[in-house]
């Protein structure tokens, strides 16, 4: 039995959603295949954005993502598992990350798949810089995003 | 010397994205490494006095009283806000 894969990649350029799609979809043993994708949207809470900025700590990102994986998989049983993060400059509409998970059963690959989201927010090293009508403004970290993380604590 | 980088805000604040300082004994702690840095000037004392300030240690996440020593890549940056 091949072994379970999992793809990390941060990148400045974009990905294609069908392709990473076929690249997890292609096991007999999975039911199920969850993806999720980020993207650029045209409002925050200082207004209208025109593009966004992702910097990011290289070395310590690949390494947290990889860290995620490790910890859903402890959780969840799983079989292949993709994150893509992309950084630099993005405009509007454009895909920010992409998450796919797949699993024998359904319950796994949402659950995981909406798990590695939480955690990457709060604690994967990526930074978002807006810019809009009022200037640039980098983005600040939101206690909803804390909390949704925190859901998963293992009480 | 400890390898020092800043990122986002904090990098833009201070105009630097990565510095180095020789390994002395007065520096056993992220938070005196910090305490150092901060001695600066009143730009950088305020930047890092910020209590929302992480820090990391040879790139993981660490608490104030992580052991820095020479050869150290120590990394001090805001909460984030990826994804």
């Amino acid at each position: 039995m091949p072994a379970n894969v999992s793809k990390v990649l941060v990148q400045t350029q974009d990905f294609s959603v069908a392709d990473e799609y076929a690249l997890i979809a292609d096991d007999y043993r999975d039911g199920a295949v969850v993806t999720f994708v980020g993207k650029v949207r045209d409002f925050n809470y200082g207004g209208m954005v025109t593009d966004l900025t992702l910097e990011h700590y290289p070395g310590m990102t690949e390494e947290v993502l990889s860290q995620i994986i490790v910890e859903a998989r402890e959780r969840w049983s799983l079989n292949k598992v993709t994150i893509i993060h992309r950084v630099g400059t993005m405009a509007l509409g454009d895909q920010i990350v992409f998450i796919g998970v797949t699993s024998a059963h359904r319950k796994a690959a949402f659950s995981a798949g909406e798990f590695l989201i939480d955690f990457l927010k709060t604690k994967a090293p990526f930074w978002k810089l807006e810019s809009g009508e009022a200037g640039k403004n980098w983005l600040d970290a939101k206690d909803a995003d804390e909390q949704a993380a925190k859901m998963w604590d293992i009480p | 010397m400890i390898n020092i980088l800043f990122f986002a805000q904090i990098r833009e604040l201070l105009g630097e994205s990565s510095i180095q300082v020789e390994a002395i004994a007065e520096i056993t702690t992220a938070e005196e490494l910090r305490a150092n840095l901060a001695s600066k000037n009143e730009q950088w004392g305020k930047v890092l006095a910020s209590d929302k300030l992480l820090v990391a240690v040879n790139q993981t996440i660490s608490r104030w009283d992580m052991q820095v020593e020479d050869g150290d890549e120590v990394a001090f940056f805001p909460p984030v806000t990826g994804g």
